[in-house]
């Protein structure tokens, strides 16, 4: 597969070439800042062949270094993100996550973190030769009225060639809304010790 | 077990459906004792609130024994316990603003959006109020499953203070409460509260102790209006006195300093707009009745303060935005934060401060739901206030 890093795409002035990422500048545009808002909620938001989702959200508690410690172990992760099915540690910063895919298929992507900034920053990046060529990033900040701001951005190449169709049908499950379900899953997880369900019986709960 | 069950406009039915149980760490499970029927409830009977799926569980004022306990839930099997129909979790940063009904975490993931993108923002978890308020099966039942229980419930320690006391706790009594609130009323103030319904009338009560000289209500049933002069508010019938007038002339010809509407979205009356606004309801294109909202609006003071309890859920049209603005009306409103209130209110019941018990109407067993919702639909004068007893006798 082709892999275009996405500070060769964007072409803006503000990137961080950490790990070949985007997602590690500040305040990633495509095309010079016209404003102070976040890059991808740009009308047209898309970093040269990469696709580009965030969101954000405030957690109350715990601790922005707690915060940070639960998602540093990506074996966490599946536990509110709702695509993930497993997380296994490889070891040198690299782990396999495997995600399902509509129809019962799953697509496995090789990872390793491309930046940690400890209580504040870790991303990731597939290594060459995943089934999806994406980059991640999650960000922790002091929220200025309490809290923890936790940033989650996300850029993929909409994929072609082996892994097929699953998963750029996977992808099409907007990966935007997939990232802020994420995201409240994972806030409701930290505050409140469970994610809000309205189901009246358990085994209806895992069958859905 | 058996409970109140949606089935479509107008159409409820009491059947037999499986036991809740406990899902996730913090629940609990209450064996319901009384549960009330609300003005909220008729929304969804009249099918103008979306998301409403057949089989859904109604109510939300309930209370019970709890008979089940999370791993999580501070509370013990035994305890007697009037839950609030708002489902808070009690960390989050609007829980922690005591905005409970702000609640950020107590509405599933998946039934956020829908209230997202109708409202620009996620609505919290109620119960039995459509899926657009996260779908969680309602207490008119006979067990209803209670999350986030260490944080809603309160306990009523006192076995001395029977349900019919206590069960309004749930809803309409801190919603009457802060209603006033909202209205900030101040001592020598004219109070106008349109509907003498249970939320018209714990305003109008509300307003009272919080020190207003003079509480209008303005109905058209004479009994619920009867009601609200036997708490010490004047009254107003609609139908045969011209409001606005009637308000102005009762405030020194000012208006009244504040204004609590207590009807929401399906007002009664003939005016131009509100047969119009009937008529779009009637044909779903989701436009809101507002007319006794439209004629708060008109008849409050300048500067005056407009206090909206009453359920909307969609949008209005002609709404009078110009009297708003060049009046300079403060508008405050929302879904009631229970829990901020329940502790204060428990105690002023306690100490024999705020009778509620002067508004149930009827007592029936749960088995009756149906029949109960009919009535309070089509005899409003006469049923004031539906309490349902799972355990009584049909
Ligand atoms: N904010 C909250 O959290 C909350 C909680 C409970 C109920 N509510 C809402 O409060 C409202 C009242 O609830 P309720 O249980 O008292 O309902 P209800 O239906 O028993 O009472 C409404 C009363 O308003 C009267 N009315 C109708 N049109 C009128 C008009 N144009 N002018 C004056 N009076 C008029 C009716 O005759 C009736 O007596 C409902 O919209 C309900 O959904 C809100
Ligand atoms: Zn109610
Ligand atoms: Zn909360």
């Amino acid at each position: 597969m082709q892999r275009k890093t996405l500070s060769a795409a964007g072409g803006a002035a503000a990137l961080l070439a950490i790990g070949g990422g985007l997602l590690l500048a500040r305040s990633s545009r495509p095309h010079g800042a016209a404003d102070d808002a976040p890059g991808r909620t740009a009308r047209r938001s898309r970093f040269g062949d990469y696709a580009v989702v965030g969101k954000t959200v405030t957690i109350m508690k715990p601790s922005r270094d707690e915060l940070f410690a639960f998602w540093r172990d990506f074996t966490n992760l599946p536990a509110f993100m709702d695509n993930l099915d497993m997380v296994e540690l490889l070891g040198d910063d690299r782990s396999r996550w495997t995600i399902r895919a509509p129809g019962g298929g799953t697509v496995s992507v090789e990872t390793r973190i491309a930046e940690e900034k400890p209580g504040r920053i870790i991303a990731w990046r597939s290594v060459e030769g995943s089934d999806i060529d994406t980059e991640g990033r999650v960000r922790f900040s002091d929220a200025p009225g309490g809290g923890t701001e936790v940033e989650l951005v996300i850029a993929y190449i909409p994929p072609f060639g082996r892994a097929g169709q699953a998963v750029a049908k996977l992808l099409q499950r907007e990966p935007a809304i997939q990232a802020r379900r994420d995201l409240r899953r994972f806030r409701m997880l930290m505050e409140t010790g469970e994610i809000a369900t309205s189901e009246r019986r358990l085994e209806t709960e895992e069958k859905a | 077990m058996r409970a109140l069950c949606y089935h479509g406009k107008q159409d409820v039915r009491v059947d037999t459906v499986p036991d809740p149980e406990i899902v996730n760490p913090r629940d609990a499970i209450i064996q319901i004792t009384s549960t009330a029927i609300c003005g909220s409830d008729l929304h969804l009977y009249d099918g103008v609130i979306p998301a409403v799926a057949p089989g859904d569980v109604l109510g939300h004022e309930f209370m019970g024994r709890v008979v089940e306990t999370g791993p999580h839930s501070t509370l013990r099997k035994g305890q007697r316990v009037v839950v609030p129909f708002v489902i808070a979790c009690g960390a989050c940063y609007f829980c922690g603003k005591q905005q409970f009904s702000a609640c950020d975490n107590s509405n599933p993931v998946d039934k956020q959006e829908m209230s997202e993108t109708l409202y620009g923002s996620p609505m919290a978890g109620l119960f039995g109020y459509s899926h657009l308020t996260g779908g969680y099966a309602g207490g008119q039942a006979e067990y209803v499953r209670v999350p986030f229980s260490d944080v809603g419930p309160v306990v009523i320690e006192d076995d001395g203070l029977d349900d019919d006391k206590v069960l309004f706790l749930s809803d309409i009594l801190p919603t009457g409460w802060m209603a006033a609130e909202n209205a900030e009323i101040e001592s020598g103030d004219v109070v106008a509260v349109w509907g003498a319904g249970p939320v018209g009338l714990f305003a109008a009560q509300s307003a009272l102790i919080m020190g207003a000289a003079r509480v209008i209500v303005i109905d058209h049933y004479p009994h619920r209006l009867a009601l609200a002069k036997g708490l010490g508010a004047e009254i107003v019938n609609f139908r045969e006195t011209d409001v606005r007038e009637a308000l102005l002339e009762m405030s020194g010809g000012r208006g009244p300093d504040a204004v609590i509407d207590a009807v929401g979205m399906e007002a009664h009356g003939f005016s131009v707009d509100n047969m119009l606004d009937i008529a779009k309801q009637k044909v779903g294109i989701g436009a809101d009745r507002a007319s006794a909202l439209k004629q708060a609006i008109l008849a409050v003071r300048k500067g005056g303060r407009l206090s909206i309890p009453g359920v909307y859920g969609g949008m209005t049209d002609k709404f009078p935005l110009g009297a708003l603005m060049e009046k300079g009306i403060t508008l405050r409103t929302g879904q009631t934060h229970v829990q901020k209130y329940t502790n204060k209110l428990l105690a002023m019941i306690a100490e024999g401060k705020i009778d509620t018990t002067f508004l149930i109407s009827h007592r029936l067993p749960l088995e009756a739901a149906a029949e109960g919702y009919a009535n309070f639909k089509n005899h409003q004068d006469d049923y004031t206030k539906i309490v349902l007893k799972p355990g009584m006798e049909s």
